[in-house]
């Protein structure tokens, strides 16, 4: 056998070697910003020196001819440089503001919308789905294709009061992230338990200590060690499955879909704000999801019409109150809405603030 | 014989729209028949066919690494195997891009190159974590495909019970409101972990996130368990001619409208000559005001951090947003990033010996408080860590005069 290479452990590379040169010159030495159109951004430095970027959106989950399409831009447009958002939006830096058309032509040509700047809907933080992971309730890829095709318009505009955050779960662990609209998988039903398993698979005390709610215990089904489940006390949480893969979770009718508004990470104004559920019993429903598309943009077509100037989802329903929300969406609110998690007592209203 | 094409009819829905799909670029890779990842990708679309007939996943997890490290690799092996047998094994590798996410054309090149030689030709630039997410690899190739990222300067993301690959916002490269070197504080913190990266043997994982002022483009406060958020202390600077200009601009209902009306603290006035009024002791450093008006507005000239500490979701006690245990830190000279490292190990540190197993970091902090947790790092106590005091009695507060002592030779000692 051949000697292994033992891996250089070199860590986090030094950024300033792939940086395009006049964000290396100015590094830390910014004057201002402003932005010229939807999708494009430019920043002045203190040295006078200017830069332009275009954002555009990506698929995120890309094969390399396509990263190879986007290299070929950069070469020919864009100076050679390209940088990653972390909503996998993808920018191209111009030191003048001659070279912003070509590359919007270019960019609108290959197909590759732009925009995603300022008081946009920008693009949607992604997981893996049924693509990759191996816990998936649904497939973030097709979901988020299927959102962004309908909201293309909001994308490439900046029409909205502000930014617009949507994330997509594929579970309930939401690796998406807070968004001011979450798309996330919600179960319905509790696991169904592959018995014969359970006791060559599953390190059974790691998976009872893992139940938020204690309704798992081991026990002896069919003369095997296994575990099982009360389906009394179980939320459907889905938290056994990945360390146990006989807990089925998933399942193609009782898997559904919730949506949730108002999540925020800025310490902008408000402070941050975590998403309230505001739509669930949603079906998970591929190719194209339009059950769960057609409440995002009710929600959003409220936010639009109704939000003020810079104020964020979580901002809006806070000035204007969680039951207009429900009246302009139409949405219905449910005892579901009603936290009964621990702190949930803070989620209620302590007061005699009432809208009648 | 080369594998034919699958059937695809719901996949195939996700080719039309305006959005580029993800299915036309699997696709492509399925057809380039002279590539070795071809029979490759139509298998894996089948079986992603198979999910969207079925809705369900069809990956489990195993264990496939990389010699000398024990992380990094996310194996996925197929249980239709028996349907779909050229895509049985298709794991992820994950690598760790430069902060703020900078590429050559030449380094995307290379990276396709080695990824087309080794890999499925599918890419994720990036994952929620932060890695660039090369997708698809047997068993056999993860070595030799990790090799050559490796030559390239790359090093492997975390996975697991670990310290986790780290995420920056674009900040001081191209952001006059970025407060501090995010770059340099992501890598001098990152780079000092290695070993926990590598070869995690945590409590539980712990994430990292560099974000240069409060609008958090790094998504740090709720995604990290240690969030670095730059600020500034004393007053922020304004150009009182560029406010004019503004005014001008938006008009004097629109000043108010957008800028004076949403100070969270109502820190802002407009004067009568249109220029702004600002009550600096009461300013939040929230960024607002900033954000609309850019030219007239930036952070204060002496900067550094605020950091947040517990971020996470559900799982297992509830959501909990990062909360504040050190208000503010200068982050300046080569002695402000190294007490940044300091900082960030001796948390860690104290994580590894005090978390449960499975246990998050602000999950720990509210299991033993608040208090004990700034004690075990030795930071000191500030009223910018609480919204307010407690509102109960129920406590024991004998200690009461030696905390008063303590506070107060703090404050003498700031006096000095």
């Amino acid at each position: 056998m051949t000697q292994l290479r033992r891996p250089d452990e070199c860590g986090v590379p030094d950024p300033m070697q792939y940086m395009h040169p006049v964000l290396k010159k100015n590094y830390g030495k910014w004057k201002y910003h402003d932005r010229p159109r939807p999708g494009v951004l430019h920043h002045v430095a203190l040295s006078g020196d200017e830069v332009w970027t275009v954002k555009a959106g990506t698929q995120r989950q890309m094969d390399i001819f396509t990263i190879r399409k986007l290299a070929d831009i950069a070469d020919q447009f864009a100076e050679g440089f390209i940088r990653f958002t972390v909503r996998s939006n993808v920018e191209f830096m111009v030191s003048s503001a001659a070279k912003v058309q070509p590359l919007l032509d270019k960019l609108a040509a290959e197909g590759f919308p732009v925009g995603g700047t300022g008081n946009s809907v920008t693009m949607i933080s992604h997981t893996q789905g049924w693509l990759h992971c191996d816990i998936p309730g649904t497939d973030a890829s097709g979901v988020v294709k299927s959102l962004m095709d309908d909201l293309h318009a909001e994308f490439v505009r900046e029409e909205m009061p502000n930014r617009v955050k949507i994330t997509t779960s594929c579970c309930e662990i939401n690796c998406g992230g807070q968004g001011d609209i979450a798309i996330n998988i919600q179960h319905t039903k509790p696991p169904i338990i592959n018995h014969d398993l359970v006791a060559g698979t599953c390190e059974r005390p790691a998976v009872v200590s893992r139940c938020p709610v204690a309704a798992i215990r081991p026990a002896l089904v069919n003369g095997k060690p296994s575990l099982e489940v009360d389906e009394k006390k179980c939320v459907c949480c889905g938290a056994c499955f990945p360390p146990c893969p006989p807990m089925q979770i998933n399942d193609p009718v009782h898997t559904k879909i919730a949506i949730w508004v108002g999540g925020k990470h800025s310490s902008t104004r408000s402070k941050p704000m975590l998403h309230k559920l505001v739509a669930a019993g949603i079906p998970n429903n591929p190719p194209r999801w339009p059950e769960a598309s057609a409440i995002v943009r009710t929600i959003l077509r409220a936010y639009k019409e109704d939000a003020r100037a810079w104020e964020r989802m979580g901002e809006w329903v806070e000035r204007i109150g969680w039951p207009r929300f429900f009246e302009l969406t139409g949405l219905p609110f449910t005892k579901y809405h009603v936290d009964d998690w621990r702190g949930s007592r803070g989620s209620l209203n302590a007061s005699a603030q009432v809208r009648i | 014989m080369p594998r034919k094409m699958p059937e695809t009819p719901l996949l195939d829905q996700l080719e039309s729209g305006p959005w580029p799909s993800f299915v036309s670029g699997l696709k492509r890779l399925a057809q380039a028949e002279d590539k070795p990842y071809a029979d490759y990708m139509k298998s894996l679309l089948g079986q992603l066919e198979h999910s969207y007939q079925t809705r369900k996943g069809y990956w489990k997890g195993g264990t496939v690494g990389v010699f000398g490290y024990g992380a990094g690799i996310i194996p996925r092996f197929s249980e239709v195997a028996d349907k779909f047998p050229e895509s049985s094994e298709f794991h992820t590798i994950r690598i760790m891009p430069a902060p703020g996410m900078h590429y050559t054309t030449e380094l995307l090149r290379q990276m396709c190159d080695i990824w087309e030689r080794h890999g499925s030709g599918l890419v994720a630039f990036h994952g929620q974590s932060g890695d660039i997410m090369f997708q698809g690899c047997t068993t056999e190739k993860v070595q030799p495909a990790w090799d050559e990222f490796n030559a390239l300067g790359f090093d492997m993301g975390g996975a697991g019970a670990g310290v986790r690959t780290s995420v920056s916002c674009v900040g001081a490269a191209r952001c006059e409101q970025s407060c501090y070197d995010e770059a340099r504080a992501m890598r001098s913190v990152l780079n000092n972990f290695l070993d926990d990266i590598h070869r995690p043997s945590l409590p539980y994982k712990m994430k990292f996130k560099f974000a240069g002022c409060a609008n958090d483009c790094a998504n740090a406060t709720q995604r990290a368990d240690f969030a670095v958020i730059g600020t500034w202390k004393g007053d922020m600077q304004v150009d009182q001619a560029e406010v004019v200009n503004f005014v001008k601009k938006v008009g004097r209902k629109g000043m108010i409208d957008q800028v004076i009306r949403l100070c969270p603290t109502n820190a802002l006035s407009l004067n009568d000559d249109d220029t702004l009024d600002v009550d600096n002791k009461s300013c939040v450093r929230c960024m607002h005001c900033l954000n609309v008006m850019t030219k007239a507005l930036t952070p204060g000239t002496e900067r550094g951090i605020c950091i947040l500490a517990g971020g996470k979701r559900t799982l297992k006690i509830g959501d909990l947003l990062g909360t504040v245990i050190v208000p503010f830190m200068k982050m300046e000279s080569d002695e402000d990033y190294e007490a940044l490292v300091d900082l960030c190990q001796r948390m860690l540190d104290f994580f590894a010996e005090n978390a449960l197993e499975h246990e998050r970091l602000g999950e720990m902090i509210d299991r033993i408080g608040l208090v004990a947790f700034l004690e075990g790092l030795e930071l000191d106590l500030d009223p910018n860590m609480v919204s307010h005091p407690r509102t109960n009695p129920y406590v024991r507060m004998d200690g009461w005069d030696e905390e008063v002592r303590k506070w107060q030779s703090r404050k003498a000692e700031a006096a000095e």
